[in-house]
């Protein structure tokens, strides 16, 4: 669905960002974009959506070149984006402002999805950051397009909504499609997240399955005061230390822990590269 | 659903679908929901609620009738129990020695206790 090969990307020729990734995003699946602040994950996303063009290197978002900006690529992808800028009109004229873009839009699931999110039926000046990100969020789950983008989707959402957000993504995601998530919120939605993108400095640290995360890791709760070099990461409190290790063969697996995950591979990024090489 | 256990979220959807089966909820032969019903109802990756179907059906408690959908097996009751049987021995009753050993209890007064909750708690089946 989406190929980088050897991209390089700066906003000033000066100070690159990203030097020479390679990145394979398959359909049919929930990448969740993991990064710190100012770690580049908005930059990645916008490249996937054409918004910024690659300095170097081969980009291929759904069999097209994103540069180009062409309506049968842009038609296929939607981007929520993290900051949302929207006209003082109401709800219905913005959608319908939007809809003739996307050939697969369905407007009953529009007004499904706006039901409920809850979002009044309004001009959006009338309406809260969070209730005009959820106008955005029915947009885009009801384009059907091939990419749909999700830039921090969590922020400004109530507590309701966050789990109807869950639903919506659980209910959409095909073969045929690929949902990409970046978030700092991970507990929001780590049940969906079957695909891991972890960036650091410019660099694609991991890019793999949640399956392979938990046959290759195991991670735990120590009561015991030392610890032991088998450990890659740990974190020490009064509780004990919660740790990631190796798994080993016989070993059952345990839940994936999406925080330490991360935190283990900012910090340890070696031990976790040796593990994933990102080969496939 | 909160996945509050250390357990891979695949293998607590397939526990709960265990408790269901063994609560005859779910019936020997009967369809269970499908993939992307119970994938929306749990809030969960779709592939992940595949991969517990994958699971159970290695287990033999469930099976796949292609385009009809997921069925209990006909001698699903009992794998269940089997299955739930072995991860109580394996996983449940290791924790429980540890503490009886910690706070010196006997197996005497387990059994008592047992026996009173036996009493006071009919069978639910």
């Amino acid at each position: 669905m989406i190929h980088f090969n050897n991209v390089s990307f700066g906003y000033t020729k000066q100070k690159p960002l990203y030097a020479n990734i390679q990145l394979e995003l398959k359909s049919g699946s929930v990448y969740g974009l993991l990064g710190k602040n100012g770690a580049g994950k908005s930059t990645l996303l916008k490249l996937m959506a054409g918004l910024v063009h690659p300095q170097k290197g081969l980009l291929t978002v759904c069999n097209a070149n994103p540069m180009k900006r062409e309506p049968d690529f842009l038609n296929q992808v939607f981007f929520i984006p993290e900051e949302i800028d929207t006209p003082n009109i109401h709800v219905l004229d913005f959608a319908a402002e939007q809809v003739p873009f996307y050939p697969r839009f369905n407007q009953t699931q529009f007004l499904d999805y706006l039901k409920e999110l809850d979002v009044p039926m309004t001009k959006l000046n009338k309406m809260s950051f969070g209730q005009k990100k959820k106008v955005w969020i029915a947009l885009g789950m009801a384009s059907n397009a091939s990419l749909i983008i999700l830039d921090e989707p969590t922020n400004g959402l109530d507590i309701p909504s966050k789990r109807i957000l869950r639903k919506l993504i659980a209910s959409i995601v095909n073969e045929d499609n690929c949902i990409i998530i970046s978030t700092h919120q991970v507990k929001d939605l780590d049940s969906l997240i079957d695909q891991i993108i972890l960036v650091d400095n410019g660099e694609i640290i991991v890019n793999t399955d949640t399956n392979t995360i938990i046959e290759k890791i195991i991670f735990q709760h120590s009561n015991q005061q030392e610890i032991s070099n088998s450990w890659i990461y740990h974190e020490t409190s009064i509780a004990g230390h919660l740790f990631v290790k190796k798994r080993e063969m016989e070993e059952d697996v345990s839940k994936l822990d999406l925080e330490l995950f991360f935190n283990a591979g900012i910090t340890n990024k070696i031990a976790i590269q040796e593990l994933f090489n990102q080969k496939s | 659903m909160n996945f509050h256990s250390n357990k891979a979220i695949y293998i607590q959807i397939a526990d709960l679908i265990c408790e269901k089966i063994l609560l005859q909820i779910f019936k020997e032969e009967e369809r269970i929901p499908s993939v992307r019903e119970l994938a929306i109802n749990l809030e969960v990756n779709p592939n992940t609620v595949m991969r517990t179907y994958e699971y159970l059906q290695d287990l033999e408690i469930i099976t796949n009738k292609r385009g009809v959908g997921f069925f209990v097996s006909v001698n699903g009751l009992k794998k269940v129990t089997d299955y739930l049987k072995k991860e109580f021995t394996e996983q449940d009753l290791p924790t429980v020695f540890k503490n009886m050993q910690l706070l010196q209890i006997t197996i005497g007064e387990i059994d008592a206790l047992y026996q009173q909750y036996l009493k006071w708690n009919k069978k639910p089946l």
